[in-house]
């Protein structure tokens, strides 16, 4: 326990704290990459790209050691990691446009091809005589043991540039994602923005291989995506939130894998990002499940009530069950059903303002339509004093008008 | 191609025509030539030419499936076409896409999109933004003002699913507006929208024409195509006729345009006297 905290607090030396920030700033990124990636409606793409790194991983090993090089510079396994990812890319670009292929069969297709691939050549590797392939296994599911400085470095800073990126490219992507067909003819290269897309989704998966892993990457780029979604109706927003929720599991993920030995860094970040969607999934205010059920709730509380006082105000007889039980609970009537004096008084506000709200709905069409004067709230919550003046003098006026 | 030879289409290129020395000075809103648009071998549009008047309120009118969907896309460049040009105001399409806005027939949209309908609207801004440009009071007093035109301010801050079909397309109306241009390309902006709205929508573009913008409109309602506009082009597959409305909206070319679908009451209804009669000769001819 006292491991994970030094290690959330930074105290782990000065390269563990570069590696939790790496991985943070690593994290927020594949958030906001994977906002846009998941509202295109292209997530599934970024899992061909991520297990299509793996031959390239491997043959740039296998490349470097050849050239008398260390084969585990982080830089050369990268750039060999994208040269595959993106030929995996236009394959399945290749194979949706030119073959009747549905685009997830051809997903599925390359992503597993290209995986067994690469898992060939690892074991080719393993048996390779220069005894400095313990590192690549890493690769698969993400290990920050004894990351180097210059290794943080980078990530942190490749994950900045894809941030930047994001930021100057948010408006078009989103316009893309919305409707292509108006982003066209609205000056938006659709074509240009897709593939900028893709070029994002590449960078974060090579920039995330050594944190996260090529299995599990895709896990960052979704599911902050999905958990933002119940915290807001705002695109921008999204990604915003997709960012900090992503960004949060990297740092937390690292440092949980740094407090005990031998857990794969991979894992614990995806994690805590799912643990993060468990909780906006129920606590997230704008759609969260437990937000809805409580609004859902309050609002039959409040069209019983309306419904319970008018009768009472009419003189009928309350009859639902759960009317009386409200009208009970809020003592507006007693047990034995007989109105109290707040119950009367409450009732005939409830007349008044129903009657008010009748000609409120008249005056502010549009409002009405827009469901603003259903007349469940007391009317000065809803109206302004002058507004309700100027319903009052109508009210006042006999039934001409 | 004999209907070009019809005595009424003489009669409405004349009139385009004799504006024509003017229009050279100062091109046309939009002007397509020899147009043939084909989804895969059937032709969707066949050798079509338009010329739109410049500050004018054109109908485009014809039968389902008879291309004005795919002419208004061949227009914007968003279907390739087999032949044919497209200017815009002397341009091509390329060149002039800022001077247009579309409203599409149905935006086929992710209706679950995070996206309130004031940030639907903000996306007509996006040339003026660009890339970093943030939303200033002044361009979400724009949206605002957009909004209220097409009677939609009290939905603002809502999410875009979360509206009736028709409240949808007025919408993507104010989206249109919002981009300020000068040539609208707008395909059944009444379709499903209630009869206070498409009066509402009447003004807004009437008033548009009155600042001197151009405005086509796919529209299907016959009985108010005389009340709102004052250009008429049909079409099935290929043109029928083209001009201004008290020429060109005849019993004739309606007879031509919808074929014998129309039914002769129904043109009597709209007041445009006789019915040709199927032997009589006609005027323009229908497609072979
Ligand atoms: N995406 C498509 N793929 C194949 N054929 C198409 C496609 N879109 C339209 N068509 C065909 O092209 C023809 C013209 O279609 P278009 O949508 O332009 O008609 P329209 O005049 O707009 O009809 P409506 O009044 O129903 O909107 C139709 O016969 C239609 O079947
Ligand atoms: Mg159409």
């Amino acid at each position: 326990m006292t491991a994970l905290i030094d290690a959330l607090l930074l105290r782990n030396g000065y390269n563990a704290a570069l590696v939790a920030i790496g991985a943070a700033v690593l994290g927020a990124s594949a958030g906001a990459t994977g906002t846009f990636l998941v509202l295109r409606k292209r997530a599934l793409v970024s899992d061909a790209v991520s297990h299509a790194t793996l031959p390239g991983i491997c043959l740039a090993f296998i490349a470097m050691t050849a050239l008398g090089g260390d084969g585990r510079n982080l830089a050369g396994l990268m750039l060999g990691s994208a040269a595959t990812a993106g030929l995996g890319l236009v394959l399945v670009e290749w194979i949706t446009r030119r073959t009747r292929l549905a685009e997830d069969a051809a997903i599925g297709a390359v992503l597993s091809v290209f995986f067994g691939f690469g898992v060939v050549l690892l074991t080719v590797i393993q048996n390779l005589p220069t005894g400095k392939q313990a590192g690549l296994q890493g690769f698969l599911l993400g290990s920050t043991a004894g990351m180097l400085y210059s290794e943080a470095l980078l990530i942190a800073f490749g994950g900045a540039l894809a941030a930047a990126a994001i930021l100057v490219l948010r408006r078009p992507m989103t316009m893309v994602a919305f409707d292509p067909g108006y982003a066209a003819t609205a000056g938006v290269p659709v074509r240009t923005v897709d593939l900028a897309m893709m070029g994002l989704v590449m960078a974060i998966t090579v920039i995330g291989l050594k944190i996260v892993g090529l299995v599990l990457i895709v896990a960052l780029l979704i599911i902050p995506a999905v958990a933002a979604r119940f915290w807001t109706e705002r695109s921008g927003h999204v990604a915003a939130i997709a960012a900090a929720i992503g960004g949060l599991s990297g740092y937390v993920g690292v440092a949980l894998s740094a407090s005990a030995p031998k857990l794969p860094t991979g894992p614990m970040v995806v994690l805590t990002c799912f643990a993060l969607f468990v909780i906006s999934l129920l606590m997230a205010p704008a759609r969260g499940i437990l937000a809805r059920a409580l609004r859902h709730r309050r609002f039959q509380i409040a069209v019983h009530r309306r419904q319970g006082l008018l009768a009472l105000a009419h003189g009928e007889p309350v009859i639902e069950p759960l009317t009386l039980r409200i009208l009970r609970r809020a003592g507006l009537i007693r047990a034995d059903g007989v109105v109290t004096e707040a119950g009367r008084a409450q009732a005939a506000k409830a007349l008044i303002d129903a009657r008010r709200y009748e000609i409120a709905r008249r005056m502010h069409h549009e409002e009405a339509i827009a469901g603003r004067l259903v007349g469940l709230e007391p009317i000065e919550t809803v109206l302004t004093p002058d507004e309700i003046r100027v319903i009052d003098q109508r009210l006042g006026v006999p039934r001409s008008v | 191609m004999a209907a070009r030879q019809a005595p009424t289409l003489a009669a409405s290129d004349g009139i385009t025509r004799s504006a024509a020395p003017d229009a050279e000075t100062a091109p046309g809103p939009l002007a397509i030539r020899g147009m043939t648009i084909a989804y895969g071998e059937k032709p969707a549009v066949f050798s079509v030419d338009m010329s739109i008047t410049p500050g004018s309120m054109t109908a485009i009118i014809g039968p389902n499936g008879a291309g004005k969907s795919t002419l208004l896309k061949a227009a914007l460049g968003i279907v390739p076409a087999l032949s044919g040009t497209v200017t815009v105001f002397g341009r091509p399409i390329g060149e002039m896409g800022r001077r247009i806005a579309y409203v599409p027939q149905r935006a086929s949209v992710d209706w679950d999109f995070p996206a309130r309908v004031q940030d639907v609207v903000a996306m007509g801004l996006y040339r003026e933004l660009g890339l970093l440009g943030w939303m200033r009071p002044r361009d979400r007093e724009r949206v605002r003002d957009c909004l209220e035109r097409v009677h939609m301010a009290a939905f603002a801050g809502r999410q875009i699913g979360q509206l009736s079909g028709g409240q949808q397309q007025r919408v993507f109306l104010a989206r249109a507006l919002a981009q300020d241009a000068d040539l609208y390309l707008l395909d059944e902006p009444f379709a499903g929208v209630d009869a206070a709205t498409e009066a509402a929508i009447i003004g807004v573009l009437t008033a548009l024409r009155d600042a001197g913008r151009t405005i086509v409109c796919v529209h299907h309602d016959l009985s108010t195509v005389s009340a709102y506009f004052d250009h008429v082009f049909m079409i099935n597959v290929s043109r029928i006729a083209e001009g201004p409305v008290a020429t060109t909206f005849t019993a004739a070319n309606l007879q031509a345009t919808y074929g014998g679908r129309l039914l002769a009451a129904q043109i009597r209804d709209l007041g445009l006297g006789d019915v040709p009669r199927p032997d009589a000769p006609c005027p323009a001819p229908l497609r072979s």
